[in-house]
């Protein structure tokens, strides 16, 4: 049918190298240099895809970043696939799969476009009035929006592209390369700043490059020549860097941005191989020049959405710039100029016009007066009324407007066409700009949003300044970057410039129809199917707040945040409500401008390099001897050891049981370790524990308890004192860095008279724990020079001692309730040593036990977890602890907490033991308690913290808070489960060696 | 992210520090002599202003000390920076 809509010679595309792609299934041919969208129009095709709402046929609209409409999935069913690609932007290559989104079973068939008709009863807001009663049919609606809603499919395999974050420091960043942004470089370079131009497109040179019209002369040259020769010229500044396929998602304070770099995407398979496909630039400028141009609107008229109906901008573009006829018969609908650019461009290169239909009762600029003798006729004063086709636009109907433009009068004239261009005036893209905090200010004449106030050292400059004609750019850009470049003679400042249009335009934000407002489909917001009437329904309604009109109408809601139709939207509410658009305000542009792939979000910080991963020195001999592990923070720790294929549960009960009656081995190295020194270093642990430390013998070690200034426990641990004024505090593996964090804090704001130096000593030392009955037989073996009696070395104390000529520290403390030593060796000789006591062991059965042991071990003893048993909202009282807190103390951090009304109460949640009535019954961690199965609403008193299946008592134990739980003991309470209720009964939380006989037993 | 002027180390990015909280809150002296309502204006009760805020800062991924920064908490541009203990500026 349609041959040819190439048209010959456009230097921006290769018309010698033929690129295949395919679309829906079916194999098409564009160029190198094509986006999908120009390839498509070349081959004739308009329909890309259904609208969201209405699922009506939608086509290209733009010819840039703001697509609204023509969005792909692309790649499907490979994990390379990507949905919601804007086909005005992905650049073509041998083998692309594109296919439409949001229809089914296929674009030109869609079920989905019932809803078109159905569209009268699915107004503005339908969603939240229909689908909010009755609340148990939610599911059923949900299942309903999910399956009609859809644009895209999100990939479901691992993404194998690879990503990367660069950060870039530079003086000046310019984004935007169109004439403005080039101009900007070339005197930034020049003024010797080292400058980086960024642009969203594969070159630079924006409109201008393929503005070759007599009428727009620089120098008296073309534009384009003009500014081709610019470009030639700031390539050759070392200090200028151009990186394109360059958009700037976000903006912010202190001129900070990140801007996503594609560096693959336009490469086929073969050649995007092992590259990087995109790099997240985090760009500090010191200054920041926005030259991000302008966005052209649409008009807003009955049926403006079929396919092919297109900004005139975008049909200047695909002629001059990809050589691409979007229409064999074309019309231009237009406020302004613009269009008659467009219809030189076509005229030019033969494309034909039938009309242009301007809504303005005339225009004396040159520029028209050309289109004119031309031939091609001009309807003035006139609107489209309608128009025709489905899934292409056929032909459109034109009345002539009344002179205050709110209805049209006289005959219906009907004109044939296959494209529509319309003209709607330009709005500045300020999206960046108002995302850095900058604030507009509304030009009534021109009826655009302008940047006022800067938030930072930034400068917006050309058509994102409100500056379109070509002339008025080149002079005030030249004026404004001299000052804000601080430069004092320019190239530019004598610079000749000519331009004929002319900029009057006549706004009129939504165009009358002949048809009344309830019948017509005025669309602002094409991707989310939003008209002009959904917005009068929304303001009758009562909404006011343009940020409650977005919502609810879903205006501007889209991956294209409304680029097109928001001042539209703006314009109606103004109009309706006859609030001046200054003072409504817009809409917050969020980042990021543009979508962002998560990949090039967490760029390496995916797989193995997630997170930092902390391994003991010991951690080698867990792996080989086949450790299960455990994450405690960014700490892996053997978490049990299987031994031929155990389950979980039985290494973790021979484990259990080997400590108990032999000896077991634990690597404590990630326990959190901190040296404090100074002269005031008892009277710091004094103020920073609830217990006293001043009378703590040198050589004695203490168990001590940390809680918040609001009493609540924050972190336990043991700390030794190694001499009159040197400590060494251990924490919790995962309080570590808070609790060193929080020392220092209170040292340096609170208390900087005291004379204590803190050292996080963490990672220096390994720590080994060994315990059990023959404990003491194997240390023996291992430091046969130490004596380990009671009278040199009992429970609770330490000495330095020697080993293999190593220093080391040993301490008699216990976490597990046996008899236990643990020797702190500088982090370097962890391994070996470990490995000696593994030997040493051997004839008594040493057994290496992990995490989860070490916890059922120390809740056999009643011994809390900070982090599991406790949650920030237990006292010392609580957990029955009030031996550990000082009573004689003036004060200690937290201390007067203890006293608020509230946290004396006696139905505070308190800690105790369970056990099952059934011993074989483990409790769920988590589980609630109650004490009335048939109340209604039940009431619950607590929950399981801890709980375990003890092989040393043979029974089921448990650890749990429970509301006035100290007072309850022997009480029966119950565990409602999903299928039955467990019987319990409140008991002392410690289950095994009331008398502590087993902390100096040997066997 | 903005950029915070260490006292001790100069300009930094914001991801090295943590901030924490409103500044010149002192711990009392004898807590014990306290109401239930005085402890818990010390404790509990801080300021959150659309304005000029006085704040505490610890530059916790680099020197790790803690300092002082009055911020427009509307604009986050940074008025002044000073040392613990020392009384704020004129600004
Ligand atoms: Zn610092």
């Amino acid at each position: 049918m349609v041959k040819n809509l190439r048209t010959k010679g456009s230097k921006f595309i290769d018309q010698t190298s033929r690129v295949s792609f395919k679309f829906n299934g079916t194999k098409y041919f564009g160029f190198k240099g094509d986006t999908l969208a120009s390839a498509l129009l070349a081959n004739n095709i308009h329909l890309i895809g259904r609208s969201f709402k209405y699922h009506r046929p939608r086509g290209i609209m733009t010819a840039g970043s703001e697509e609204p409409n023509a969005i792909v999935q692309i790649n499907d069913n490979t994990a390379f696939t990507e949905p919601n690609v804007r086909a005005t932007e992905i650049e073509i290559y041998e083998g692309l799969k594109a296919k439409s989104q949001n229809c089914w079973p296929s674009v030109n068939f869609d079920i989905g476009g019932i809803n078109n008709f159905l569209s009268p009863i699915l107004p503005a807001g339908f969603y939240y009035k229909t689908f909010m009663w009755p609340a148990s049919f939610w599911l059923k609606y949900e299942y309903f929006i999910r399956h009609s809603a859809g644009l895209g499919k999100s990939p479901k395999l691992p993404d194998p592209d690879i990503y990367e974050h660069k950060y870039i420091h530079c003086d000046v960043l310019i984004i935007g390369g169109g004439i403005s942004g080039i101009m900007a470089a070339k005197m930034s370079a020049k003024r010797g700043l080292n400058t980086l131009l960024v642009d969203e497109n594969p070159n630079i040179g924006g409109s201008t490059i393929f503005q070759n019209s007599k009428f727009y002369k620089i120098n008296n040259q073309t534009s384009c020549s003009w500014l081709e020769n610019e470009i030639k010229e700031i390539n050759k500044f070392k200090n200028l860097i151009i990186k394109t396929r360059t958009s700037i998602a976000a903006f912010h304070g202190y001129n900070f941005l990140l801007a996503r770099e594609n560096l693959t995407d336009h490469l086929p398979a073969n050649e995007k191989k092992y590259k990087v496909r995109q790099r997240l630039l985090k760009i500090r400028a010191k200054k920041v020049i926005l030259a991000t141009g302008a966005l052209e609107r649409p008009l807003v008229f009955n049926n403006n959405d079929r396919p092919g109906i297109m900004l005139s901008s975008a049909i200047k573009k695909y002629a001059d710039f990809f050589g691409v006829a979007c229409g064999k018969e074309n019309i231009l609908f237009t406020n302004n100029d613009t269009a008659y650019e467009t219809a030189i461009s076509l005229d030019q290169k033969g494309i034909k016009v039938n009309a242009i239909i301007d809504i303005r009762e005339n225009c004396n600029s040159e520029i028209s007066k050309e289109v004119e003798a031309n031939g091609i006729k001009i309807y003035r004063s006139s609107t489209v009324v309608d128009t025709y086709g489905y899934k292409r636009i056929k032909k459109i109907s034109v009345m002539q407007l009344s002179s205050d433009g709110q209805s049209v009068k006289g005959q219906k004239l009907f004109i044939n066409c296959d494209c529509l261009g319309i003209a709607g005036g330009w709005t500045p893209a300020v999206h960046l700009f108002t995302q850095s905090g900058g604030k507009l200010e509304f030009d009534e004449k021109d009826q655009i949003f302008v940047p006022k106030i800067y938030p930072s050292k930034q400068i917006s400059i050309g058509s994102c300044n409100g500056d379109f004609e070509l002339d008025q750019i080149i002079y005030k850009n030249t004026k404004i970057l001299k000052e804000f470049l601080e430069i004092s003679e320019s190239e530019y400042d004598n610079i000749d410039v000519s331009g004929a249009s002319n900029l009057n335009k006549r706004n009129i934000w939504l165009l009358p129809s002949d048809k009344i407002l309830g019948k017509t489909k005025s669309f602002i917001d094409y991707q989310n199917d939003a008209t002009a009437k959904d917005i009068k329904l929304a303001l009758r309604e009562g909404f006011r707040s343009i940020e409650h009109v977005k919502r609810y109408t879903t205006t501007g809601m889209g991956t294209d945040q409304g680029k097109l139709g928001n001042m539209h939207a703006l314009g109606i509410i103004a109009e309706t409500t006859g609030v001046k658009m200054s003072e409504l305000g817009t809409t917050t542009f969020r980042p990021p401008y543009t979508p962002l792939p998560f990949g090039t979000i967490v760029g390496r910080n995916v797989g193995e390099f997630f997170d930092i991963t902390r391994k003991t020195p010991i951690n080698d001999w867990h792996v080989k001897n086949n450790a299960k592990f455990e994450n405690v923070g960014q700490w892996k720790r053997a978490w049990y050891y299987p031994v031929n294929n155990e389950s979980m549960h039985d290494a973790v009960q021979r484990e259990s049981k080997a400590a108990r009656e032999s000896a077991g081995i634990l690597d404590a190295s990630t326990l959190g370790k901190i040296d404090i020194q100074g002269t005031d270093a008892s009277e710091f642990l004094n103020r920073v524990y609830t217990n006293s430390w001043t009378k703590l013998d040198i050589g004695k070690c203490r168990y001590g308890l940390m809680l918040n200034e609001d009493g609540m426990v924050y972190d336990d641990g043991v700390t030794t004192r190694l001499d009159k004024n040197h400590f060494i505090m251990t924490t919790t593996t995962g309080g570590a860095a808070n609790v060193l964090a929080k020392l220092e804090d209170y040292l340096q704001t609170e208390w900087p008279e005291l004379d204590v130096y803190l050292t996080s000593v963490t990672d220096h030392y390994a720590t080994i724990s060994i315990c059990g009955p023959n404990s003491k037989k194997i240390v023996s073996k291992v430091i046969p020079n130490l004596d380990l009696s009671e009278v040199s070395l009992p429970h609770m104390s330490f000495k330095n001692t020697i080993i293999d000529n190593i220093k080391c520290r040993v301490m008699r403390i216990s976490f597990t309730g046996e008899q236990s030593y643990e020797i702190n060796i500088q982090a370097n000789y962890g391994m070996s040593l470990w490995e000696k006591i593994m030997d040493c062991g051997k004839e008594f059965n040493i057994t290496p036990y992990g995490t989860e042991t070490m916890h059922l071990l120390r809740a056999e003893k009643g011994f809390i977890i900070v982090g599991q048993d406790t949650d920030a909202t237990l006292t010392p009282i609580d957990l029955q602890m009030d031996w550990i807190v000082s009573k004689k103390k003036y004060d200690f951090i937290g201390k007067r907490s203890l006293y608020r009304s509230d946290t004396m109460r006696d139905d505070r949640k308190q800690l105790v033991g369970l056990l099952t009535e059934d011993p074989n019954e483990v409790l769920e961690e988590g589980a609630q308690i109650v004490a009335n199965l048939n109340q209604k609403p039940i009431e619950m008193l607590g929950h399981v913290t801890s709980s375990y299946f003890s092989p040393n008592l043979n029974k089921s134990i448990a650890l749990a808070v429970v509301r006035g739980g100290k007072k309850m003991l022997g009480q029966k309470l119950f565990i409602p489960m999903e299928n039955k209720n467990i019987n319990v009964t409140i008991v002392d939380p410690v289950f095994l060696d009331k008398e502590n006989n087993r902390l100096n037993a040997q066997l | 992210m903005f950029l915070i002027n260490c006292p001790f180390c100069g300009e930094r990015e914001q991801s090295e520090f943590k901030a924490g909280g409103e500044a010149h809150i002192l711990r009392p002296k004898q807590p014990t002599e306290l109401s239930d309502d005085e402890w818990a204006e010390y404790l509990f009760m801080r300021k959150n202003i659309k304005g000029i805020q006085f704040e505490r800062w610890n530059h916790s991924h680099g020197c790790r000390k803690w300092f002082n920064v009055i911020r427009d908490t509307s604009n986050d541009q940074i008025k002044a920076v000073y040392k613990m203990g020392q009384k704020p500026p004129a600004i």
